[in-house]
């Protein structure tokens, strides 16, 4: 069921014969490329592209899942300018007779190695072809290390807690790969290193939970420093990796039964907690540790710090919160007033320990779950420049966290974990364009080259970028900039060309380097801005600039951002709309923008924008997955999907609206992280009276189960778990909906519409109508 | 704790009561006050007769003496002994004199004058004693003839007295007076004798009336008892001395031995010995023994009168010149260290105070009756001696014991004579079974009953007055409401009607159960915990150690010490291994197998766990035994070798705090810790300042961390038990310094294996582990005004100057006590002293232990003289001198030791003896054995070491000997020597210690020597091939092996015997001794010669005779 698909087939009719041919156009490139840009004809000068208000830039997902593609066991061949290196693609010219190639980065000659001497017009590589604009290559040189999970477990949970917890960290043995190498860190008060490869007794290193300590600090502390003479003394014994610390990871096929049982064993910490006392918690430490000892054994080879931990950090650097209860965890208006004590010092500890894991190579998880915040906040770099995951839950003790946690661990068709790690990012364009920045899990390498904007948008100033960890689905914004002249116009036909070259390690510890080429039409945009209008892809670029909304909002106070958005849109509308001046109902959009301010309604209205109603650490965490999914998800986060079963005819996609909510319909509602079946009244009322258990009202059970069965499939893939909420009409959990959809009816215009044809909402939020009719009145006006 | 605060609180009465068993109680009273009393009065009365009638009585029984004077007869009786002790000697008779003085104060005490019935009992019981003493005496005396101080050292005085340890600095410094040839004469001049004893029955006026009473007794009785009396305390030689005046030519003949002429004699005299060694140079000996010198020859005439006496008189003249012959005495000269062969011949060795005769003396004197503490100031017998002790308001000697038992009035007199008051206490002393432990006494919520200014303890001195209503302090003199609960009616003694049914008011040593105002922030505490901190470095893996080790925890753990008769002990353990880092265990019973957690951050030490460190030992008993099964294991293999030590301890201290308890550490640790971490320490042994100015810093820490930390561990109740096992240098200055100011414990095993030494160090875990223990203590030491504790000696910390805190204080800990005076005392008051100790017992009870003495006053020094106790009086010296060399280079301290011994006994000399000539040399009896163990102490290792003593073991001496009780000192200084061939196999008895000096070893004999450390067997070359056989099981000398660990098991008498002595020997003393065999003229040998303290030692300590005659040119000087 893709959404997004839906909604634009129900624009269809009106589309014009060209839209039809963009968006195949759009949607082949992204199977293809995974790669989905604002713009898909581009404005030729500087001046214009500046114009266009939204960006040249897109959304690229480095490891779109393509099954088809084979991997090529050699490597790719790179131009030989050193400022360029550039990969030989299918839009290099070459002279087949001459064995020569031409760059079409940088225009330099290049020629063939003595391997390609077969090549001919009727013979060529694949890299050649032009269905291989994405062509993956498998690095044979290197030895391969093997994936590395480092367990960090809190301690400090209530029992069942624990349990759950213990229960799903010993499930996940039997998923990882049976050569991967697995730790274990439990904290508390303290910080414990355990040990794995002992019999008898179980061993580990215990640290004072307040005290920071160094990279070299922890490699001393723990042994590592020298040659295993370390504490235990053991001679070695000779395993795969006989490296330092393979006292504390263990290959999991050798240690499943030990670390199965080291699990079982854990108990809670078993420091007393006062009255009125929060448990000290060292996540701080825990975390730095961790690091630490992968910094030190394992650099730059690919390994998963998972942190799972069931409240805040309480003492040590990087804590959130002091342990007394009466003093609760800042807030949103605590932050604001700057009222947050911790907030500055811990966020810097974590960033810190973030470069540290990203210069290695290693992503960290956070897996918080706790009625309370967790100090995601806080957290939250560690994830987003490493390319973790965060998952958010209750408790350990819910499917949601269950579930979401296995799903780290599924494989793709081909039997391979959908991870993998360290990649380095490089992009390469043609002079034209340059590059401005990026927006994602990433972090820059500070790679300054010839075709590095000076002009920032999101992560900028490089060509290439760190993703420690990533996943088929992790897509990146990519910003460019135009800076072609307007007095030096591009010849007709001329194609500015893109290449992403992403180097990483494969969950089969292979390392790969996966190359994808695209190339774009230039246009004039004075003379073709109908093409230009026509090439714009209004879903990309609405989660690009939604963004650059949330980037700016991760730094600025969240009024200015929207004040931001709002001036952007009213521009586009300015530049694309077709009106008469100062009238408003004059204003019209053309279809490859209409959908574009609706999209900016409920991007105003999301969480990603707006902390009302979130804390600091839910907001973290939408705007954590907002920055990693790829473009469908993402148009589901901003504007999420509703479903609409009835006896009326098959399940339909509704308005966003106050207005789809009717009594005698069931809706499914999903927002990407909730999933939501909302029982109108009448159909609740029918549920609540049994009906659906009376053989004459099959009809009415089956109703009841189709939404179920949706929601069902989403839940089979979605990743995170989404919450699965199943409400009614009056039940409290119905806010979910109702904060969601359009509030074209509320207490204010209630009569208005009458009863029947939705349900109210209690809000003050603009709905929809007034929000176009102000964006109209702007637009038009001459003043602006 | 403080003890302020609490005073408000009286305990209730009744409570207590209930806990306190009466019967053991009136038992005691009944039979020991009643005659206790009486002793006393007895005793002084004899001493005063005897004074008159000291020659009679030499040989004669008892009942020969009498007849001289009606009462005096008892006094004859002790004359008797006296005399034959000196036989030829000259005595000085101070000694009786002090008894009389005694008495009158001691009525005060006794209710019981009343009871006179009852006294005459007692004496009669003393009187058995005597009269064996009597007849062994003759015997003795033909011996001693050679000298008189032979005989002397017989008398009962002195006690065993232990090893010296002589250095040769001491004998260079001798020279001087030296240069006369020494001759040891042998008795004190006539002359002088009787001015002594003018002189002191003149003060003693106030005895008559004791006398009196006592006339009026049955005179029939009377002499027995007056033979009774202690007699060890008033030496014999007094009496002799008092008698001159008398008369008595007995006296004279006693002198018989003239010395000879022309010879400066140097005269040893006890108050009641001499010994005079003559300095005249040139001149040969004088065989005689002659008193003073002038006198020398007159005396002679004079003895033959006397009866029995005059026999041995005459012989004596002839052993000792073949001794003495003048011709090799050279000049006088000790500085030049004359060789071993001249000072043989110019003193003989036979002729000077021996310890042995001391000691034996003793023993048949006073080792047979019970010792009652009833009277004040009374002396106990020696420590070597076997005796038993009833409380009868006094703390058992065993308890405390003091330097002198009559303190001077002033600060003037204490000044005059040097004589230090000091006391050594040992307040949780284990007691034989046969005495009672100290009870306990509750009284109840508002705590121990004690004095509003000054804290003080209820106790027996208090004085109640207006009926009951209030008491005074007998400390300060305050009087104090008594509480309702705890109001009694007195009865016409004024003693309270329940005097005898509480402890705190009838006894010296008992118990106070704490209420919670003595506790760590006003609660009360919880069990104490032990935790074994085991080194698993290279070092202590490889020489077995931990093996060894681990495995016998799993059944040492079923000892840890239990409350009275409780199942189990409340103890809780844990365990801690490390090297680099530190490794605790989890050993919680619910586990399935331990857990070990490393903490490797100690540079900021923590405890990694809480639950589960500190365990029940029952409940926890699988997981310890499997955790101590995998540790030998798990270390194996390792390489590591570097360890820390610092931080162990603070894990220990951490551990401990966590848990909320006091407790001990055990620590077992092979190695400097050069690991980094806080304490590191570095290698700093440097031979090359031994006897230097800097030597002094070889017994100082090297950094003050440890300090620091034991200040910290003393705050918490943090007790260090260290037992090392090092290969090289450690330092133990530094490490130990923990465990120094915590109450611990140090043990030192260098080299150690497992194989021959695990035994040792077993043994010594073991007693460790199961010793009675109290934990957090404080001790306060209370004292009537006019006196205060202003120096303490011993294992423990104090942050102010009047509290001993300990973190920990065992059974074999003891701490000494230097008084001061800061007022005057009263001769009619005395002085008492009050030692409490406040701990937590092994079950986390809070208690109070206190001991109570009350000591006399006197106004004459020669009262002060005669009841002194040597050995405490070296024990105080030692720990003087050991603490001095923190501060200073070891020459001045050795000087200042030996310039204190000579004016205490030049004030003695001048002031108590009769007058003399110079070159007599006079020591009081009290005394006579202080130059010989003083010699020890100087020869020691710590003050005078030799080349082979390492620093450590002279660090870790210096730290053994600080907590030494006085039995220990005594053997320590100068060991036990016991001739195994001459062992009498049918009874349990020991053979008769000989003198620690290599002439008296004979080449067929067998010789086992022990100073509480040390146990050697030394084998004689002619030792005949059965007794070799049936101890050894090889036919001859040669095939005796000299490594054998221990005695092989045969089944004959010989080597039962051997073994079993060996076995009670061990058992005495408070570290396990292990057995090394000796060879005659074997590489060891040297080993076993450095005890031999009479010697001179092979670093240049000087020899006794050398060193005594070093002494008299001392006092000369100073007399001069």
């Amino acid at each position: 069921m893709p959404p997004v698909m839906i909604r634009i087939n129900d624009e269809q009719q009106k589309s014009s014969v060209t839209m039809t041919a963009y968006l195949e156009f759009i949607q082949q490139n992204e199977e293809r490329d995974g790669i989905r840009f604002s713009w898909n004809v581009w404005p030729s000068s500087r001046l214009e592209a500046t114009r266009m208000v939204v960006p040249l830039a897109c959304l690229f997902t480095p490891l779109k899942e393509r099954p088809d593609l084979p991997p090529i066991q050699y490597e790719p061949v790179l131009c030989s300018r050193a400022t360029c290196r550039a990969v030989l693609n299918p839009l290099c010219q070459v002279d087949y007779r001459a064995k020569l190639w031409t760059c079409n980065f940088c225009f330099q000659r290049n020629q063939f190695s003595p391997s390609y001497s077969g090549i001919s017009e009727v013979n060529q590589p694949a890299e050649l072809l032009p269905q291989f604009s994405t062509i993956e290559y498998v690095v044979q040189r290197g030895s391969s290390a093997p994936l590395i999970f480092l367990y960090v477990v809190d301690t400090c949970l209530e029992e069942d807690d624990l349990q759950a917890l213990k229960e799903s960290l010993q499930m996940s043995l039997s998923l990882l790969p049976p050569n991967a190498l697995v730790g274990l860190i439990t904290f508390g008060r303290m910080v414990q290193v355990h040990e794995l490869n002992c019999e008898g007794i179980s061993k580990s290193y215990v640290f004072r939970g307040t005290k920071d300590l160094t990279a070299k600090q922890i490699q001393d502390m723990l042994g590592l420093a020298k040659p295993p003479k370390g504490v235990q003394g053991r001679t070695p014994q000779p395993h795969e990796h006989p490296s330092l610390s393979s006292r504390f990871l263990q290959p999991v096929h050798k240690i499943d039964m030990n670390l199965t049982d080291l699990l079982g064993e854990l108990q809670r910490d078993p420091w007393p907690v006062p009255q009125g006392k929060r448990p000290l918690r060292s996540t701080g430490v825990a975390l730095s540790i961790a690091v630490g000892l992968l910094e030190v054994s394992f650099p730059n080879t690919g390994a998963r710090i998972m942190l799972f931990t069931g409240g805040p950090p309480t003492q040590g650097p990087g804590m959130v919160v002091g342990d007394e209860l009466k003093t609760p965890i800042r807030s949103w208006h605590d932050i604001e007033k700057d009222n947050a004590r911790f907030l500055k010092k811990a966020t810097k500890h974590y960033e810190a320990l973030a470069d540290r894991a990203t210069v290695n190579g290693h992503c960290i998880d956070i897996y918080a779950c706790s009625l309370d915040q967790t100090g995601l906040l806080e957290l939250k770099c560690c994830s987003n420049l490493t390319g973790g995951y965060i998952a958010m839950a209750d408790s350990f003790n819910t499917s949601l966290f269950k579930q979401t946690f296995q799903r780290v661990f599924s494989k793709s068709l081909q039997g391979d974990f959908r991870m993998a790690f360290g990649a380095s990012l490089e992009v390469k364009t043609t002079r034209e364009l340059k590059i401005a920045g990026a927006i994602g899990t990433c972090v820059s390498l500070n790679s300054k080259g010839p075709s590095v904007s000076e002009n920032e948008l999101g992560v900028g100033g490089t060509c290439q970028w760190k993703v420690c960890g990533l996943d088929p689905s992790t897509t990146l914004g990519i910003y460019f900039e135009v800076v072609n002249q307007h007095n030096a116009p591009i010849p007709q036909g001329g194609r500015g060309a893109i290449q992403f070259v992403t180097i990483y390690q494969h969950s089969s510890s292979q390392r790969r380097i996966r190359v994808t080429t695209v190339a774009r039409n230039w246009a004039d945009a004075q003379s073709q801005l109908q093409h230009i209008e026509a090439a714009f892809d209004q879903e990309a670029s609405a989660v690009l600039m939604a963004r650059l909304g949330v980037f700016r909002a991760e730094s600025e106070e969240g009024p200015d951002v929207l004040r931001w958005l709002d001036r952007q849109l009213i521009r586009l509308c300015q530049k694309f709309g077709q009106f008469h001046k100062d009238d408003p109902n004059s204003f019209r959009l053309s279809e490859t923008f209409s959908l574009y301010p609706q999209f900016m309604f409920h991007l105003r209205r999301s969480p990603f924008l707006q902390v009302f109603n979130n804390s600091p650490d839910e907001s973290s965490y939408y705007r954590h997955h907002f920055m990693r999914q790829d473009l469908t998800q993402s148009l589901i986060m901003i504007q999420p999907v509703l479903y609409s079963y009835s006896f009326h005819g098959p399940p339909e996609p509704v308005l966003l609206d106050s207005g789809s909510i009717l009594p005698d319909r069931i809706l499914l509602m999903d927002t990407f992280f909730q999933i939501v079946i909302y029982h109108g009244e009448t159909i609740s009322q029918w549920r609540k009276a049994g009906y659906q258990e009376m053989q004459e009202y099959e009809n009415f059970k089956q109703l009841l189960q189709a939404p179920l069965d949706d929601a069902q499939e989403i839940l089979q893939t979605r990743f995170p778990m989404p919450r699965y909420i199943d409400t009614e009409h009056g039940g409290s959990q119905a806010r979910f909906l109702l904060s969601k959809v359009n509030p074209s009816q509320t207490h204010n215009n209630l009569y208005a519409w009458g009863q029947e044809s939705g349900a109210p909402i209690l809000t003050d939020d603009v709905s929809l109508q007034v929000f176009m009719d102000h964006l109209k009145k702007l637009a038009v006006s001459s003043a602006s | 704790m403080n003890h302020q605060g609490h005073m408000a609180s009286y305990g209730q009465p009744q409570p207590g009561y209930q806990e306190y068993q009466p019967f053991v109680y009136e038992n005691q009273h009944m039979t020991g006050v009643p005659p206790s009393q009486y002793g006393p009065y007895n005793g002084p009365i004899q001493g005063y007769q005897q004074t008159a009638v000291p020659q009679g009585p030499l040989r004669l029984p008892p009942g020969t003496a009498p007849p001289p004077t009606s009462i005096p007869p008892s006094t004859t009786a002790q004359q008797p002994i006296y005399n034959q002790y000196r036989q030829g000697e000259v005595l000085n008779g101070p000694a009786l004199p002090d008894q009389m003085q005694r008495l009158p104060v001691s009525q005060p005490y006794m209710p019981g004058n009343t009871l006179r019935s009852g006294s005459q009992t007692m004496p009669s019981q003393h009187y058995a004693p005597p009269l064996s003493h009597a007849q062994q005496l003759p015997n003795q005396m033909a011996r001693m003839q050679i000298s008189g101080v032979s005989v002397n050292s017989a008398s009962p005085v002195s006690q065993g007295y232990d090893p010296p340890a002589s250095r040769p600095q001491v004998a260079t410094s001798l020279p001087p007076v030296g240069p006369t040839p020494y001759s040891t004469p042998l008795q004190n001049a006539p002359s002088s004798t009787p001015q002594d004893n003018s002189l002191l029955q003149q003060p003693f006026p106030g005895q008559p009336t004791p006398a009196s009473t006592f006339t009026s007794l049955p005179t029939a009785n009377l002499p027995p008892s007056l033979g009774m009396q202690r007699p060890p305390m008033m030496h014999g030689l007094p009496l002799p001395g008092q008698a001159p005046s008398g008369t008595y030519p007995s006296m004279p003949n006693h002198r018989s031995m003239d010395p000879q002429p022309g010879m400066p004699g140097v005269i040893l005299s006890g108050p009641t010995q001499g010994f005079q060694m003559q300095p005249a140079p040139n001149q040969g000996f004088v065989p005689q023994q002659n008193g003073s010198f002038g006198q020398m020859r007159a005396p002679q005439p004079n003895y033959p009168a006397p009866s029995v006496g005059a026999p041995n008189y005459s012989s004596q003249p002839q052993p000792q010149q073949k001794r003495l012959d003048p011709d090799s005495i050279p000049s006088p000269q000790l500085n030049e260290l004359p060789t071993q062969k001249k000072t043989r011949h110019r003193i003989d060795p036979d002729a000077i105070p021996s310890p042995i005769q001391v000691i034996e003396d003793d023993k048949s004197n006073r080792g047979s009756e019970p010792f009652t503490t009833a009277v004040r100031g009374q002396v106990p017998p020696l420590v070597t001696t076997d005796f038993v002790v009833k409380d009868q308001g006094n703390a058992s000697p065993r308890f405390m014991r003091c330097a002198t038992y009559n303190i001077p009035c002033t600060s003037d007199m204490a000044k005059q004579c040097q004589v230090p008051l000091t006391a050594v206490i040992k307040p949780l002393a284990t007691l034989p079974a046969d005495e009672a432990h100290p009870f306990i006494v509750d009284h109840g919520e508002t705590g121990p009953i004690r004095c509003n200014r000054c804290k003080a303890y209820m106790c027996p001195y208090m004085q109640f007055i207006e009926g009951g209503r209030r008491f005074q302090c007998a400390f300060c003199c305050c009087v104090t409401e008594v509480l309702p609960h705890y109001f009694q009616h007195l009865d016409h003694t004024g003693k309270r009607m329940d005097y005898y049914d509480r402890p705190e008011l009838s006894l010296g040593s008992y118990e106070f159960l704490a209420t919670v105002d003595y506790c760590k922030s006003n609660k009360f505490p919880n069990p104490p915990a032990f935790i074994f901190m085991i080194d698993v470095s290279y070092n202590a893996m490889k020489s077995g150690l931990v093996h060894l080790l681990c495995e016998e925890l799993k059944s040492l753990l079923d000892f840890l010490p239990r409350e009275g008769n409780t199942e189990e002990s409340a103890i809780r353990v844990g365990f801690v291994t490390y090297n680099k880092v530190l490794h605790f265990y989890n050993v919680k019973s619910t586990l399935a197998q331990p857990q070990m957690m490393v903490v490797s951050d100690v540079a900021d030490m923590f405890v990694p766990l809480l639950d589960g460190f500190l365990v029940n030992v029952i409940e926890s008993r699988a997981v310890i035994n499997s955790l101590l099964d995998q540790i030998p294991e798990m270390f194996a293999d390792t390489r590591e070798t570097e360890t820390v030590f610092g931080p162990v301890i603070q894990a220990g201290l951490e551990a401990l705090k966590a848990a909320e308890c006091a407790g001990k550490l055990f620590i077992f640790h092979s190695t400097l810790p050069l690991a980094e971490a806080p304490g590191k320490l570095k290698n700093r042994d440097d031979k090359k300042l031994v006897n230097t100015d800097k030597e002094k810093v070889l017994f100082q820490p090297q950094t003050s961390f440890y300090n620091n930390l034991a200040k910290e561990c003393v705050a918490h109740g943090c007790c260090v038990d260290l037992f090392l096992f090092p290969n090289q240098y450690v330092d133990v200055a530094t490490l130990g310094l923990v465990t120094y100011h915590t109450g611990g414990s140090i043990y030192k095993y260098t080299y150690f294996q497992a194989q021959a030494d695990g035994e040792r160090f077993l043994n010594d875990l073991h007693r460790d582990v199961r010793k009675v223990i109290g934990f957090d203590a404080v001790m306060r030491v209370r004292t009537s005004t006019g006196i205060r504790a202003t120096d303490f000696f011993g294992s423990f910390y104090m942050s102010n100057t009047t509290d001993v805190e300990l973190a920990a204080l065992d059974c074999d800990k003891t701490i000494t006590v230097e008084f001061k005076h800061d007022d005057k005392l009263n001769e009619d008051s005395g002085a008492q002293i009050q030692c409490a100790l406040l701990y937590t017992s092994c079950s986390g009870q809070r208690r109070l232990r206190i001991h109570n003495l009350s000591l006399n006053c006197c106004t004459q020094l020669a009262d002060l003289y005669r009841n002194c106790e040597t050995d405490t009086l070296i024990n105080f010296f030692v720990k003087l001198a050991y603490r001095g060399v923190l501060n200073n280079p070891t020459k001045p301290v050795r000087e200042t030791l030996i310039n204190q011994s000579a004016q205490i006994l030049a004030c003695y000399r001048k002031n108590c003896a009769s007058p003399s000539s110079a070159g007599q040399l006079i020591l009081p009896e009290c005394m006579k054995l202080l130059p010989v163990y003083l010699n020890c102490v100087l020869k020691s290792d710590v003050l005078q070491p030799g080349a082979e003593v390492s620093t450590d073991d002279r660090a870790y001496i210096r730290q053994l000997v600080a907590s030494m009780d006085v039995s220990e000192t005594n053997v320590f200084f100068y060991p036990r020597l016991l001739p195994v061939h001459k062992m009498e196999i049918d009874t349990d008895d020991f053979p008769v210690a000989i003198r620690c000096s290599e002439e008296r070893l004979s080449k067929g004999g067998i010789y086992l020597l022990e100073n509480g450390l040390n146990l050697f067997i030394w084998v004689g070359m002619n030792t005949q091939h059965d007794l070799i056989q049936s101890i050894f099981n090889v036919q001859s000398f040669g095939q005796i092996d000299s490594g054998m660990a221990a005695l092989p098991q045969l089944d004959n008498p010989y080597s039962k015997k051997l073994r079993s002595m060996v076995d009670i020997i061990r058992a005495q003393r408070p570290r396990f001794m292990k057995l090394l065999i000796v060879k005659q003229e074997d590489k060891m040998e040297v080993l076993f010669k450095h005890f031999l303290m009479e010697d001179k030692s092979a670093n240049g300590g000087a020899s006794y005779v050398d060193f005594l005659c070093h002494m008299h040119k001392e006092i000369r000087q100073l007399l001069s």
